[in-house]
Formats: structure tokens, C-alpha cells, sequence
């Protein structure tokens, strides 16, 4: 029935299905652009005012061998008729250009059962008999798995327009998709000449025309139209990447270095930040080492202005003793850690939350620091500017934690508004009274002010040392402690200007879900899902953990159960050697524990993948299953 | 003309400063320390060239040398363990107004902080460089040093150091961008002086290798140096160093060197007895990182919201109802 002659059915049968959502994957063989095609797309559809979520598929190698599982380079795009949070449950409809790439996604069971697959057909015709066996069999397989394959010649129909189709593949695919989605053809063309604005008209010109074959032929070719409802949009939105918002926040924070030493997924913040930072009267600067990079922006904020450093788990781990050294000269510092899988080089392109404990802990001895974690693409940017603030603020080390999952993934959220209150007074010159302590901690808050390089009667040595008022070296076991005081001090005085963040939902009930970081969408999907369905679940999220903001041990107590959802590892309690004396929780499920004395169960997983909110309803069914923890 | 009369109004106003302006705390260096003639000799500089105590960063890394920002009365950055170069590369980028100088020991520079140090010499960034060699760690007490030479008995090396000794001098000048490179010993303070002058004066990295004594762990390593002044080569040119009568009186060995010449002073450093004393390379000519990367470029809210404004057009999606600005191509 799916054979290429039942393909040929006269367009006039294609009637748009309207649908609420869809999800939509294309993946190919790295190099061959799916990533650009499926945000060519995501663009296309948030101008036309659908939600979306983009999701990217990334093989660790710059150029892993092609047609093979561990090669699949590809997007996952959700376009919703509202707001969407997250990449979803599992793919609708999916492009392959090779079936190997494709088994991968679907031994992984991330397409949804009866999922439509357009498959490159020209495997079918390979010189190589291996090749043709095994693109034939797994056609066969996937059919009988019911899956819905449609046979494409998409290589084919692109040679009819340039000689390399290998690379124009993807425009022909983004047409293919136009159509499919009923999307405006205008507004594709104007997305291919944006992307490919910086190259000659004559390459916007064949790209386009790609296009529109590929719209063409699936008007022609596809028996099936969807129609996803948009809705108008009233404000201006900006579509950008969790990684380029970091560097735009950077930009609006008024920091003026950037320090960074290249490593995956953060380096795409700092690349962005190369080109525009300049302008601005900022620079980048690619330093020798991790090492180096963080003593670098700390020698830039002891000297003026707080400086970021931008990194991922191998090299937050690096920075430890500098930061150290920054907490304990209370020099202001922004530190952002886009985690990737760990420990060690782990999976570097793969999305977990595992680096929460070492954010907070990290770094020998007693070093308070702040620790916020970014929930959403439009939260990278703001939260760049609150850090640069509460590290200049407070003279400390603010840790700003993202992860790979919204490194790539795009999100239209309301075009900020510029406000002068972002952005760092002046560099202070002015002369420090006579008598002016450099470490004149006050004794409510530990805040003490700060002399930079240039003040008259500033002039003082700071030392990672152990210090008294005057930054003078000292041993005495009093003013050790009085040091220590005054800088954990300051993590209190900053607690009691934080709001209790909402609870999401209903005020209490049977079960609470408490998250941090990129899965607020995902959480609160999913208590969307559970509510429908009667049950009584909320969810909190929580941008700050380092400190918990007040408010919170009330919230956990007025439900019966509370389970954080979180993508790193814990220990299954089916597990032979588990029990309850020697579990290891995930993190913050133990910094809920510790804090508040309240019986915090969890819910992890560490796959790689982002958390899928239909994952979550069942963990938090499971949990509403098992009865209610009785007072030990 | 104007600012001819300007120059004169400022210079009647200029504070002058005395030594004591530059003294902070008292040393705790032991008795005999060579640290104590380096610190002697950059007060005096300080002095000399006037420098604003507000103004001046000295930026050092851990051991018995890093301690120097301690003893002066100017803004100090003590940081931690080989990292001096890093952070006194991130002061002087936010700050290309500051005089920024770096002390560092052998180990703290050469050995623990070595990825820096190459690194720091091809930035070439205006950094006052001063590399305090004793040959051995002193604060941990008594062990081996990257310069520590082959035999010699330490905590760590009970039975004999069995690595030839790294020369600083010759690895800078291996490093593709060295600037200025020179070297002293703290028995000749004048020398020892004249050196670091020169090397404030040299806009890039100068480095100066000082090599000096630790009375406690190395007692006798240089007396032979010091009972024969034959055993020192002081290098001498119009370019570089002339020494005075009194100086040449001493020490009769003398070279001639250019410091332009790199192959020869390559050839100089690699030689280690007699010790070369004196400028074994200048080049004013390399850029300075900080002035590459426009280093200081002025900032102000418009701009910021000029940037920010034109980095958000390109990825803006506007109301439905100006969807005439369909997205322009950049």
C-alpha cells in the first residue's frame, strides 16, 4: 500500500488534518544539514505563530562514518498550536536519509508506534548489494512494525536542480516539510535567504528553488496535509538557542570579558559572543586551559568589572581551586557550567543534570557560592544579568548552571526590553576614606565593600590566604572564623531577598514534583497531563539552590508525598545491594532532605536523552501507587 | 601648543613619591634571602619612575617569592599556585592603565604554572615579569625544582636530583612572540636594578630571570660564582647595558652583545657558567595582545543597547500585523 505508485496520487485528495501538535524529526548522516533544515523549519513555523521546541541530535565526531546508528546527526522539532516547553514524548513524523541513521532513534524508542517515516529511496537502487539488503529488509521491518514508510527520491529529484544533491538535500527536505505543515511558502524563502545571508545571491537563489521542488513534490507525491493552528502573535518574540541567550545575557549584563577555553556543549555560547561581543566594547578571550580562563576573568573582575567564564563539566572541574580563590578573596565572578553527561569526558554532547553537588561543594574547604540553575531559553538570558548583579552585589562566585539539552534547543519567548538597571555602574576610582578596611565585613550581612586597582588609599594585597580586615595575612583562629562567618554570612543576606517560588498546579494534594533546571517544561507537562487525569499533583521548580529561597519546607509539607525529577543519577531500590541505609538519592532530593528533614523520594534518569514528560507522569503514577511514607 | 602649556600645568601638580611610599609590611623572608635585593631594587624603580601606588598591581602566584605584593604598598594580588601569569593577564586586559607587575618563583612559573608561562610569552601582553630562581622549593621546605641542579639533595631527592636543571632562558626564547628577555643575580644590586628598569621600560613581556640565593636550603650553591667574578659574563651595548667604572672594575669579563641578535642570544642563554648577566633579547617591534584586542575599548549603555538591539533584530519574530518585516538577510 505505502509502494511509490500509491504516492502518486493526484494532489486535489490532500486535505489538511488539523492537529494540536506534532512532533517532527529529521536525521541524516552528519554534514548533511539536517539541524539547518529542521530550525529552518522551527523558524518558519514560530513566524507563523506556532509554539515550538527544537531539540538536536548530536554524534559526538565531526565526521562519524556515515550511514551508521552512531553517526545519526538530526532535530527534533515540536510545533505545537500554544506554547511549547519541552521536545515532547515521542517522534509523529520522521525524515531519514539513510535507514541507518534511523534505526538508531528507532531501537532507542523514540519514534511513537505508526509513525511516518520518509525514507531516502535511492538505497534501493546502491551499487552495493550489502546496502540494498539492508535498506530493504529494514523497509520490510519497519513496515511489519507497522510503522508508515514512505519511499522518497530525494537525491534524485534534487540532481534535476544542482549536481552536489547531497548538500542541497536538506532545502529539499525543508520544502517537503513546508508543505506538509501547510506552512507559507514566503516565509520559507525569506528563512533560507536569512540563513544563508552572508554567501552570494546566486546560493539563496538555488537553495530556494530547492525548496520549492520539494514543496512541489510533496504536493504532489504525500497523501497526507497537516494543519497546525497558530495563534497571532502580539508581542515580538525572538527565536534563539539556550547557548546564544547566555551570550546575549552576557552582552546585556553589562560584563565586559569573557574567558573560555573551548569545550562541548558550552563553546557555542562563547562563539556567539565572539561576534557580537566586540562591538559593545567586550572580548572574548580563548585561554591556554580551563585553569587559565578562570584566573584570567578573576584577574579581569578583581580589576574592574565582573567577567564570566563559560564552561562544561571537565573543565568546571578545572576551575575548583580558582574558584576557591575567588570565594575566598570575595572577587565577583560569574560562572556558567553547561553540564553535559559525566563523570570524566562522559558524553559531551548529552544532556544531565549531574554536576548540582560539585556546584555547590566544589572547590577544598568552606566556599560559599551562589548556585542558580536556568529553567528555560528565555531564563539563560535573564539569569546571566542576575548573576553578573548578585556576583557584584555580594563579591561572590555565582555558578550558573544550563545543560546540553537547552544549549541547542530554540524556544520563542517575548523580545526583552533593554533597561539601563542590567547593566554594571562604572568602574568605581574614587578615593577610599582614610581608615577604609578592605575586608570591613559587616556583622549583620558579611558584605563589605570592595577597593579596585585605581582608588587612592585603597592600596591593599588580596591573598587566598587566610585574611583579617585589613587583607593582612593572619593565623589567628579568631579571625579565621570571622572570615569564614562573614562570607557564609553573605549567602543569608542574599537568601532573604529571594521570593518562594510558586507551586504549580494546586496548592497541596497527594503527590508534589519538585525539579531544577531545563526540566520545568517537561514537569509541568506532565502535571498538566496528571490534573486531566484527576490526580492531585503540582510541581515546584527551583532556579536558586544555592541558597534555597525561604518558603519551601511549608510547600513540601502540605503534600502527602514529594519526589524531585531529575536527569542524573540514583540508585534503584530494586536493586539487590539498595535499601534504604545506603541509597545513594540524586541531588537535590539530598538537598532537600538535609535541609528540611521532610521525606523526599526521587525519580532519575540518566540516559542522555531529555527527560520526556509522559516519563514523568508514570514515575509520579508509580509513586502515587506506594502509600504515604508513615513519621519515623 | 596648548598641550605643550597642559603637560606643564600637570606635571607642577604630580605628587612625587618617596621609597617609603612603596614599603608595606615587613619581610618575613629569612636573613639573606635574594628576595630582599629584588624587593629593594623595584621600590627603588618605583620610585624612580614615579609610579601612582593606586595604580600599580603586583600579581604573584604561592611560594617564598610570590609573597613580594605583601611587602609592597600598592595594590597586590597574592592569587594561588602557578596561576600568577593568568590572572595578571586578565588584570592588565581590563585595565590597560595599570602597571602591572608579576613576580614568580622556579617552581611556581616553571614547573606548576609552566603551561602559563609559554603561553603568557607568545600574548605578549605589557607585563613587568620577574622570575625569582633559587633552584629549589623553599616554603614547602627543601625540595627539587625544575632548576635545581643534577645531584643535588633534597626532601625529594634524598639520593640526588637525577633530571638536568630546566633553563628559563633559553625555553623563553624558544617561545614564538618573545619580547624581552634578560637575566640577573642578586649579589649585583646595580646590575640588578638597571635590569629591571629596562625591562618596565620594554612595552610587552619582559621576563628577567633572577637567579638568587636561598640561605637556607642552598647555602653554598653560588659561592664559587661570588669568589670569582670571572664566572660571570656581563653582557654590554649601546642597545642594551652599559655598566658602570665600579662594576667593570669587578667583573672583567665582559660581552659585547646586541640585544636584537635572538641566534646569539640563544647561544648565550644556553650557556650556563659563566652566568650571562645582563639584556640577551629585545624586540620592541611584537604587538601586545591587549592592544590586538583593543583592550579598554569604551564602554557605554548606548552602546550596550545598540548591540544588544541589533543582535536581537535578527532573530526577532515581530506581530503578525508588521509582517512586512519579514526577516532580513544579514
Amino acid at each position: 500500500m505505502n509502494d511509490i505508485a500509491a504516492l502518486e496520487r493526484p494532489a486535489a485528495a490532500r486535505v489538511a488534518q488539523e492537529l494540536p501538535e506534532h512532533i517532527v524529526e529529521v536525521i541524516s548522516d552528519s554534514g548533511e544539514g539536517a539541524q539547518r533544515c529542521g530550525q529552518s523549519l522551527a523558524a518558519i513555523a514560530a513566524r507563523s505563530g506556532n509554539g515550538i521546541w527544537t531539540v538536536e541530535i548530536i554524534p559526538a565526531e565531526i565526521q562519524p562514518p556515515a550511514r551508521s546508528v552512531a553517526g545519526a546527526s538530526g532535530i527534533r522539532i515540536r510545533i505545537g498550536a500554544r506554547r511549547v516547553t519541552n521536545g515532547g514524548d515521542q517522534t509523529d513524523l520522521a525524515v531519514a536519509f539513510n535507514e541507518q541513521v534511523l534505526l538508531g532513534r528507532v531501537k532507542a524508542g523514540e519514534l511513537k508506534k505508526g509513525a511516518t517515516i520518509i525514507l531516502e529511496s535511492m538505497w534501493r537502487d546502491h551499487a552495493d548489494p550489502a546496502i540494498v539488503a539492508s535498506y530493504t529488509s529494514t523497509v520490510t521491518a519497519l513496515r511489519e512494525s507497522a510503522f508508515h514508510v514512505v519511499e522518497a527520491p530525494l537525491e534524485q529529484e534534487c540532481r534535476k536542480l544542482v549536481a552536489d544533491a547531497r548538500k542541497g538535500k536538506n532545502m529539499f527536505v525543508l520544502g517537503m516539510l513546508c508543505s506538509i505543515y501547510s506552512l507559507d511558502l514566503e516565509l520559507a524563502r525569506a528563512q533560507i535567504a536569512l540563513i544563508f545571508g552572508k554567501k552570494e545571491s546566486k546560493i539563496i537563489a538555488s537553495n530556494v528553488r530547492l525548496m520549492e521542488a520539494g514543496f512541489a513534490w510533496a504536493e504532489s507525491n504525500l497523501d497526507f496535509k497537516y494543519r497546525i493552528p497558530a495563534q497571532k502573535i502580539t508581542e515580538p518574540q525572538v527565536v534563539v538557542s539556550g547557548n546564544t541567550a547566555i551570550a546575549l545575557g552576557v552582552l546585556a549584563s553589562g560584563m565586559d570579558i569573557c574567558a573560555m577555553y573551548p569545550i562541548t556543549p558550552a563553546t557555542s555560547a562563547s562563539h556567539y559572543l565572539s561576534e557580537c561581543f566586540e562591538r559593545v566594547g567586550g572580548l572574548v578571550h580563548q585561554a591556554e586551559d580551563e585553569i587559565a580562563a578562570c584566573a584570567f576573568a578573576i584577574g579581569a573582575s578583581y580589576a574592574g568589572r565582573c567577567a564570566v567564564t563559560i564552561t562544561s563539566g571537565p573543565g568546571y572541574s578545572l576551575k575548583q581551586e580558582g574558584i576557591g580563590l575567588a570565594v575566598m578573596a570575595e572577587i565577583p565572578l560569574v560562572v556558567v557550567n553547561v553540564q553535559r553527561g559525566g563523570p570524566s569526558t562522559g558524553q559531551p554532547t548529552k544532556v544531565e543534570q549531574g554536576d548540582l553537588l560539585t556546584s555547590i561543594y566544589g572547590s577544598h574547604g568552606d566556599a560559599p557560592k551562589v548556585v542558580m540553575a536556568v529553567s528555560s531559553i528565555e531564563d539563560c538570558f535573564y539569569s546571566m544579568i542576575t548573576a553578573r548583579k548578585i556576583a557584584e552585589t555580594f563579591n561572590m562566585v555565582v555558578v550558573v548552571l544550563s545543560d546540553a539539552s537547552l544549549s541547542t534547543a530554540q524556544q520563542p519567548f517575548p523580545r526583552p526590553a533593554f533597561s539601563e538597571d542590567w547593566l554594571a555602574p562604572p568602574i568605581d576610582q574614587t578615593p577610599v576614606p582614610e581608615g577604609a578596611k578592605p575586608y570591613d565585613w559587616d556583622p549583620l550581612t558579611g558584605m563589605a565593600r570592595r577597593f579596585v586597582p585605581g582608588q587612592p588609599g585603597g592600596m591593599h594585597t588580596i591573598t587566598g590566604l587566610a585574611h583579617d580586615r585589613m587583607s593582612k595575612v593572619a593565623y589567628d583562629p579568631a579571625i579565621n572564623e570571622e572570615g569564614l562567618r562573614a562570607r557564609s554570612l553573605k549567602l543569608a543576606a542574599l537568601q532573604k531577598t529571594l521570593r518562594t517560588p510558586p507551586v504549580y498546579g494546586g496548592d497541596d494534594g497527594e503527590l508534589l514534583l519538585v525539579g531544577w533546571g531545563s526540566t520545568q517544561g517537561v514537569i509541568e507537562e506532565a502535571v498538566d497531563r496528571l490534573r486531566a487525569r484527576g490526580k492531585a499533583v503540582s510541581s515546584l521548580h527551583l532556579r536558586f539552590i544555592q541558597p534555597l529561597p525561604s518558603g519551601i519546607k511549608p510547600i513540601l509539607q502540605r503534600f502527602a508525598r514529594v519526589l524531585t525529577i531529575e536527569g542524573n543519577w540514583s540508585d534503584r531500590l530494586d536493586d539487590e545491594l539498595i535499601d534504604a541505609d545506603n541509597r545513594r538519592y540524586s541531588a537535590l532530593a539530598m538537598m532537600l532532605r538535609s535541609r528540611y528533614l521532610v521525606d523526599v523520594d526521587c525519580w532519575s534518569e540518566a540516559r542522555g536523552q531529555p527527560i520526556k514528560p509522559g516519563s514523568v507522569v508514570a514515575a509520579a503514577l508509580a509513586k502515587l501507587d506506594q502509600p504515604v511514607a508513615t513519621e519515623v | 601648543m596648548g598641550s605643550a602649556l597642559h603637560h606643564c600645568v600637570i606635571r607642577l601638580h604630580e605628587e612625587h613619591h618617596a621609597l617609603e611610599d612603596y614599603q608595606g609590611g615587613v619581610p618575613r623572608w629569612c636573613n639573606g634571602c635574594g628576595d630582599n635585593a629584588i624587593l629593594a631594587a623595584v621600590q627603588r624603580l618605583c620610585r624612580d619612575e614615579d609610579l601612582a601606588p593606586e595604580r600599580t598591581v603586583f600579581v604573584s602566584g604561592i611560594g617564598c617569592s610570590s609573597r613580594f605584593p605583601h611587602y609592597m604598598r600598592t595594590y597586590g594580588f597574592h592569587g594561588i599556585h602557578g596561576r600568577a601569569f593568568p590572572l595578571a593577564e586578565g588584570v592588565k586586559m581590563a585595565r590597560p592603565d595599570l602597571h602591572v607587575f608579576v613576580n614568580t618563583g622556579d617552581g611556581d612559573c616553571c614547573s606548576i604554572g609552566a603551561a602559563h608561562w609559554i603561553h603568557a610569552i607568545r600574548y605578549n601582553m605589557n607585563l613587568t615579569v620577574i622570575l625569582h630562581d633559587n633552584h629549589v622549593y623553599g616554603l614547602t621546605k627543601k625540595q627539587a625544582s625544575p632548576t635545581s641542579p643534577t645531584g643535588f639533595k633534597s626532601n625529594t631527592t634524598p639520593r640526588g636530583a637525577v633530571l638536568q636543571a630546566l633553563n628559563p632562558l633559553t625555553v623563553t626564547l624558544g617561545v614564538q612572540n618573545a619580547s624581552f628577555v634578560a637575566q640577573g643575580v642578586d649579589w649585583m644590586p646595580e646590575q640588578l636594578y638597571d635590569i629591571i628598569r629596562r625591562a618596565y621600560r620594554h612595552r610587552g613581556f619582559s621576563f628577567v630571570r633572577i637567579i638568587q640565593r636561598c640561605p637556607e636550603f642552598l647555602p653554598k650553591m653560588f659561592e664559587p660564582w661570588l669568589h670569582d667574578p670571572g664566572r660571570t659574563l656581563v653582557l654590554t651595548h649601546e642597545n642594551g647595558l652599559q655598566p658602570s667604572a665600579e662594576v667593570s672594575r669587578i667583573y672583567r669579563n665582559q660581552r659585547e652583545h646586541d640585544p636584537m641578535d635572538l641566534d646569539r642570544a640563544r647561544e648565550i642563554a644556553s650557556a650556563e657558567d659563566p652566568i650571562p648577566v645582563g639584556i640577551l633579547y629585545h624586540n620592541p617591534e611584537i604587538p601586545c595582545y591587549e592592544d590586538l584586542r583593543g583592550a579598554g575599548s569604551p564602554r557605554s549603555p548606548e552602546r550596550t543597547r545598540a548591540g544588544l538591539e541589533a543582535e536581537l533584530d535578527k532573530y526577532t519574530i515581530w506581530p503578525q500585523e508588521d509582517q512586512g518585516k519579514l526577516p532580513q538577510a544579514a
